[in-house]
């Protein structure tokens, strides 16, 4: 298990080239420990969607270094070859939606990914109960995902997201459709899953509720991060 | 790993059934359009079985008696019947026409078969389910139960009527239509005597042609008359080789030193399968291609509906590491059940509704074999536009933005 988190230096994205070319991020530095949850805050069109994509491996980097644990994944335009078996073993995504698969129960909905890393399914299933467990939805283990509660559904989701073990999990608007008592929750238990497996947590939000849970706060704005401390508050 | 498709399929079965059980009946029709084509080159067969006959001596210059219509002169059997390797020979007569039964028209194959030894002379039906041989030598029919007909019944034929004395099962024409057999004389006068009426214009048309009403030749008129009103053609004769003789050598003999046109049981074969219903089966075959593509085009617009309801699943998957060949898997293994289910429902539907078709469908084995491998290939290509779809989806909309 990679322990040290990820770190990001001076990233920039470029989309389209000559007079029409935007600079989507123009410089972006973070460092988010293992074991930390950080927000990434910023209003809309600042770069937040890009910044995820990059650091979910969906899209390239104009420029820029990308270490994700003791790996680096890009460096100004070098990249790892397998994007997807990156993102696949070391990259957990939690979404605003859970988009748990409609056709798979919640406990393979879980241990999907270990399987699709080749893991022997029993291993996989075990390792799934374990973290459905760890998040106290281990009794609707057999239930399908249109059975479950919003709250389930997304613990469900950050099960599948940790389920590899990653050293980073992005967590894109998480607590959006919930109350503030659910959203709560969730923000307790990115927190106490990030201590438990040692993986950098960065929450994608607006949530105005959650955002004083963070120690550390990254805003961004025109494609620039700055950082600043959070106040911490326990959720 | 756990099958993507097969829980998807399980997850939502209740679509997957309908939509195969759609896709059955085309398939169904698919095949019984099949067995049709196969029926005709059945009933093509099963009319050569039963005629009992090695060779069809017919009128020179003519595919007959079945393609072409043929007409020799029915004491010509007796010339045949004395040429060397002949079995044995009998004139036949072959008339489709519409046979009065219980107050309904039937459509009718009617058969005039030669006087000889029943089960034993060419023509005569070789087996019967009911009742007796013909045995007297007029007014009795044997008929096929898919004329209706039941022992005893009368059938009218043209201004006679015949009692059926016995029943034939899978006796029919190359067309289908049930066989009526009947002495050859009353067949003979039921194809080739004129009604009564145009035997009375002729009669004096000719008395008033004074070539043939000559003051010096008394009896020429009447001899004449009685030509016109005389039956004496048959269609074909039907010629079962004797033991050790080759049929070739046989037909070849009757052509040259008879003048007439001999078909062998494969020539024939190739005449009913390869002329009587080429047309036919062209148009089964036109049939076949148009049900095909749009049997093609139904699972593709199925299979590319049930991908693009998922695509937000696969753009997770794509983005939680899943291979575009797991993804490709998924959508062919559906399209493969999907038709799996097609093809079950299709082959139960045309197994039960082939007996209800007024003609005969046979459903054989290495059809139904290459229906399925045909539908399987079509769910295969159909599933193209879906996967493209489906390898194309960004995994970056899960993450949306």
């Amino acid at each position: 298990m990679a322990a040290k988190g990820i770190r990001i230096e001076g990233l920039k994205k470029r989309y389209g080239s000559g007079e029409t070319a935007v600079d989507a991020l123009k410089g972006v530095h973070m460092h988010v420990a293992p074991g930390e949850v950080v927000g990434l805050v910023g209003p809309s069109g600042s770069g937040k969607t890009t910044l995820l994509k990059c650091l979910g491996a969906v899209i390239d980097p104009t420029a820029g270094r990308m270490i994700l644990g003791d790996e680096v994944i890009h460096d100004d335009g070098w990249k790892v070859r397998d994007l997807r078996a990156l993102r696949r073993d070391k990259i957990g995504f939690v979404f605003q939606a859970p988009y748990l698969i409609p056709f798979l129960d919640v406990v393979d909905n879980v241990a999907l990914l270990p399987m699709l890393a080749g893991r022997p399914d029993a291993e996989a299933r075990s390792r799934a109960l374990e973290l459905l467990t760890a998040l106290d939805v281990q009794h609707r283990a057999h239930a399908m995902p249109a059975q479950l509660s919003g709250g389930e559904q997304q613990r469900v989701a950050i099960a599948r997201g940790l389920v590899n073990h990653p050293p980073v999990i992005l967590a894109d608007e998480p607590t959006a459709p919930l109350d503030s008592e659910r959203a709560m929750g969730v923000i307790r238990i990115l927190n106490a899953m990030a201590k438990r497996y040692d993986t950098a947590v960065i929450v994608v939000t607006h949530d105005e509720k959650i955002i004083p849970t963070f120690r550390r706060i990254y805003h961004i704005r025109d494609g620039i991060t700055h950082e600043e401390a959070g106040e911490g508050r326990s959720p | 790993m756990i099958s993507l498709a097969g829980r998807d399929v399980l997850h939502s079965w209740g679509k997957f059934v309908f939509t195969g059980f759609g896709l059955g009946l085309l398939i169904g029709v698919t095949l019984v359009m099949a067995g049709v084509y196969r029926g005709m080159v059945d009933d093509g067969k099963a009319l050569l079985d039963n005629s009992g006959a090695d060779l069809w001596v017919v009128q020179q210059d003519t595919l007959g008696p079945y393609a072409e219509s043929s007409s020799l002169n029915d004491d010509l059997h007796r010339a045949v019947r004395a040429v060397p390797g002949v079995g044995r020979a009998a004139n036949v007569t072959y008339l489709t026409m519409q046979v009065r039964r219980a107050g309904r028209d039937v459509r009718a194959m009617v058969v005039g078969v030669a006087p000889g030894t029943p089960w034993e002379t060419p023509g005569w039906p070789p087996h019967l389910v009911a009742g007796r041989q013909i045995t007297r030598s007029h007014y009795e029919a044997v008929a096929d139960i898919a004329t209706g007909a039941r022992l005893g019944e009368q059938l009218t034929i043209r201004r006679n009527r015949y009692t059926v004395v016995g029943l034939t099962r899978r006796m029919v024409s190359s067309s289908g239509d049930p066989m009526v057999f009947i002495p050859l004389k009353d067949a003979q006068e039921a194809q080739f005597l004129r009604d009564n009426d145009a035997i009375w214009r002729n009669r004096r048309r000719t008395a008033a042609n004074p070539v043939f009403n000559r003051p010096g030749a008394p009896g020429l008129l009447a001899a004449l008359d009685s030509t016109q009103t005389a039956s004496t053609s048959v269609n074909a004769i039907l010629v079962r080789v004797a033991p050790g003789a080759s049929a070739a050598e046989l037909a070849a003999t009757i052509r040259r030193w008879k003048r007439l046109s001999v078909h062998t049981r494969a020539q024939m074969e190739d005449i009913l399968v390869g002329k009587l219903i080429a047309t036919s089966a062209r148009q089964i075959g036109m049939f076949l291609v148009i049900l095909a593509a749009v049997s093609a085009a139904i699972v593709a617009f199925i299979i590319y509906t049930l991908t693009m309801d998922k695509i937000r699943e696969i753009a997770v998957l794509k983005l939680i590491g899943t291979r575009n060949r797991t993804i490709a898997a998924m959508i062919v293994q559906q399209a493969l059940a999907l038709g799996f289910i097609g093809f079950a429902v299709g082959r139960i539907t045309a197994t039960y509704a082939a007996p209800h078709f007024p003609k005969h469908v046979l459903l054989v084995l290495p059809d139904s074999i290459a229906g399925f491998f045909a539908v399987m290939a079509i769910c295969i290509l159909a599933s193209g536009i879906a996967i493209r779809v489906a390898l194309k989806v960004d995994p970056a909309e899960a993450i949306g933005g």
